[in-house]
């Protein structure tokens, strides 16, 4: 087979970025991220660290959906949880005299966790329940979660409908307080989230989980817990949607229940099916796009509707349309997303100039 | 070592097993005959932990584990392949050998998040040894980046035989491994298993309707009929049995 791809040690076999391609793409996004900064305007600051929060509970929708083959369409409700901790927690931690200056770095930890255990419990119906019905389930839990923060009850705590005020992140006397240095913390952890994330499918722990996902009885006769995998699987992909929401409660100044409600689960399905499941990159593409949607929409809109308020209220309902239109397209057509496309690509590059296909 | 007691087993009105008792003997080969619908798979399911029999034990190396789920069985050391090949069908021959090795391995979620350190130590030295002691020793080294759809059935059985190695088992149940192939691959196949059994002292259970291989490398034979365990023995002596003959009767033993 002519591949390319011959490696002369199975140590050198077991590398992540096995060819050129691979490497300079992630040393270049690596170069983007770091420069962007320093060279990239306001507006693409803010579209880029959009991208790099949503691409975070990406990575963790990836892991249950795309590795071990769990529908959830509640993935929302974790970055909900990981947003509302931050401001409850701050309150908390002042309450007991932590200095501002190490308080996210408790906090981050902690929304991370409570997310995970919440994954766990959001995950159970996973043990007797799969496909449409699991799905089912899990959008109940984003229900549920939504109802939990709106209730009067909460309100102290949450704000109930009317959202809540959110911190600023100050690093050891750091302040966070332009968006540029929080797209520089976001771009830092996504990068550590997709090489953790990553990590994973390199050891049993990552195949385990693909072995559910393509046979769950063969899975359990190799000797791998559907119990403990299934649900360590909702807890990680629980506790990155936590880092998201974590993320977006210091990036923005205030939030609010809508912004967690299933148009948000949608729009992480949506990156993921775009960009490829159960694919490391698949997440990075799927994110690109699903982000940029809104921002065309936003900027089409605004050419067609001139000032017409009624042209301009139909944005949100046609954004929900090109989601499910995105799903329904790729889920026909292209089933494996972009990361299939580009795949493709490098295949008859590398066996460029001997054959093509 | 794997011993069965008085065995029942039903679905809703079938029978599928009614009273098998016989011990899988330590580092040899148990062939278990008998024809369609006579309850091999489901003796072999009941073995293995998917099915909880009505009555009876299943023992391993004297502890009842009649009511272990399969994946503690696994962990025990009893592994099996399925009639119908069960293999992760989207991974590559690699990536199905590796998952044998699951419960032996030791890296927990932490380790394998930072991945360098111990995790990458413990694939590296795990991908020497199936290379080692499954790839090369199955001839299947010029598949094994191949994804599993990519091969024809006989050497997907051979991968499926090479996931259950990986696990190192003690006790290897086979269920028809050479179904379906032709005579050259059934020849490699047996000697496949009799190597696994002479190299690595496996103890070998074998579901199988090819006579000739039941008898060429089984030490004892186990014959059922509807549920019923009608004989029981060396090879010779299980031919020359007439209930055995009886239940065969049309087709060649
Ligand atoms: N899950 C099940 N539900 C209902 N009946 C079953 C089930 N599994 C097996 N049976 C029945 O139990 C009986 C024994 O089946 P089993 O698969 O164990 O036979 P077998 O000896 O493996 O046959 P074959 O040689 O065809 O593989 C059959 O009548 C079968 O229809
Ligand atoms: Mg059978």
């Amino acid at each position: 087979m002519i591949n390319g791809n011959l490696k002369a040690t199975y140590a050198a076999d077991e590398q992540v970025l096995n060819n050129a391609y691979k490497r300079a793409f992630v040393y270049g996004m690596a170069l983007l991220c770091a420069a962007l900064p320093f060279v990239a305007n306001d507006y693409i600051i803010l579209v880029a660290a959009q991208m790099g929060i949503i691409l975070i509970a990406v990575v963790g929708v990836n892991v249950v959906i795309g590795y071990t083959g769990l529908l959830s369409l509640g993935h929302a409700a974790f970055i909900a949880i990981g947003a509302y901790s931050i401001p409850i927690l701050h309150t908390l931690f002042a309450s007991l005299g932590v200095p501002e200056g190490i308080m996210p770095f408790l906090a981050i930890p902690l929304a991370v966790a409570i997310s995970a255990l919440v994954g766990i419990v959001v995950g159970l119906p996973s043990l007797r329940v799969k496909g449409l019905y699991l799905a089912v389930a899990t959008l109940s839990a984003n229900f549920i979660v939504i109802f939990l923060i709106e209730l009067d009850a909460m309100a102290p705590y949450t704000g109930g409908f009317n959202g809540i005020n959110t911190p600023e992140a100050n690093l050891l006397g750091w302040q966070l307080d332009t968006q540029r240095e929080m797209f520089a913390l976001i771009a830092a952890l996504a990068f550590v989230t997709i090489l953790g994330v990553q990590n994973l499918f390199r050891t049993r722990v990552g195949r385990a989980f693909i072995a559910i996902r393509e046979r769950d009885y063969s899975a359990e006769v190799l000797g791998i817990s559907l119990l403990r995998y299934k649900l360590l699987s909702f807890a990680i992909s629980a506790a990155c949607c936590g880092l998201a929401g974590a993320l977006f409660a210091y990036f923005y100044a205030r939030i609010l229940p809508e912004q967690f409600e299933l148009v948000l689960s949608l729009q992480l399905v949506a990156a993921l099916i775009v960009g490829g499941m159960g694919r490391t990159m698949g997440p990075v593409f799927g994110v690109i796009i699903v982000v940029m949607v809104p921002e065309l929409l936003k900027y089409s809109f605004g050419i067609i509707a001139g000032g017409s308020a009624d042209v301009a209220a139909l944005r949100a309902p046609v954004q929900e349309i090109v989601f499910g239109a995105l799903i329904i397209i790729f889920l026909m057509f292209e089933p494996l997303g972009i990361t299939q496309i580009v795949d493709r690509g490098f295949r008859s590059l590398n066996r460029w100039p001997f054959a093509r296909g | 070592m794997l011993e069965v007691r008085n065995l029942h087993l039903s679905f809703g009105g079938i029978k599928a097993l009614q009273g098998v008792s016989f011990t899988a003997r330590a580092g040899e080969i148990t062939g278990v005959i008998g024809p369609n619908g006579a309850g091999k798979t489901s003796l072999f399911n009941a073995m293995s932990g998917f099915y909880t029999p009505d009555s009876g034990q299943v023992l391993f190396d004297g502890n009842d584990i009649t009511r272990l789920a399969p994946d503690a069985r696994a962990a025990l050391g009893i592994a099996r392949t399925f009639q119908n090949i069960a293999l992760f069908r989207g991974m590559t021959v690699l990536d199905n050998i590796k998952l044998g090795g699951h419960t032996r391995l030791k890296t927990d979620v932490w380790s394998a998040l930072r991945y360098f350190g111990a995790a990458q130590r413990e694939e590296i030295a795990y991908r020497e040894e199936i290379e080692e002691r499954v790839i090369d020793f199955l001839e299947i080294d010029h598949i094994r980046k191949l994804p599993i759809t990519m091969l024809p059935y006989g050497l997907q059985k051979r991968v499926e035989l090479g996931r259950a190695l990986a696990m190192q088992p003690k006790v290897l149940l086979l269920d028809e491994p050479v179904a379906g192939m032709n005579r050259e691959e059934t020849g490699d196949m047996a000697r496949f298993i009799l190597d696994v059994q002479q190299e690595f002292g496996t103890t070998i259970l074998l579901v199988e309707h090819d006579m000739h291989m039941v008898m060429d490398i089984c030490s004892h034979v186990v014959v059922l009929n509807f549920g019923h365990q009608i004989a029981e023995g060396t090879p010779a002596e299980v031919s020359a049995n007439p209930a055995v003959i009886e239940a065969y009767l049309g087709t060649a033993v």
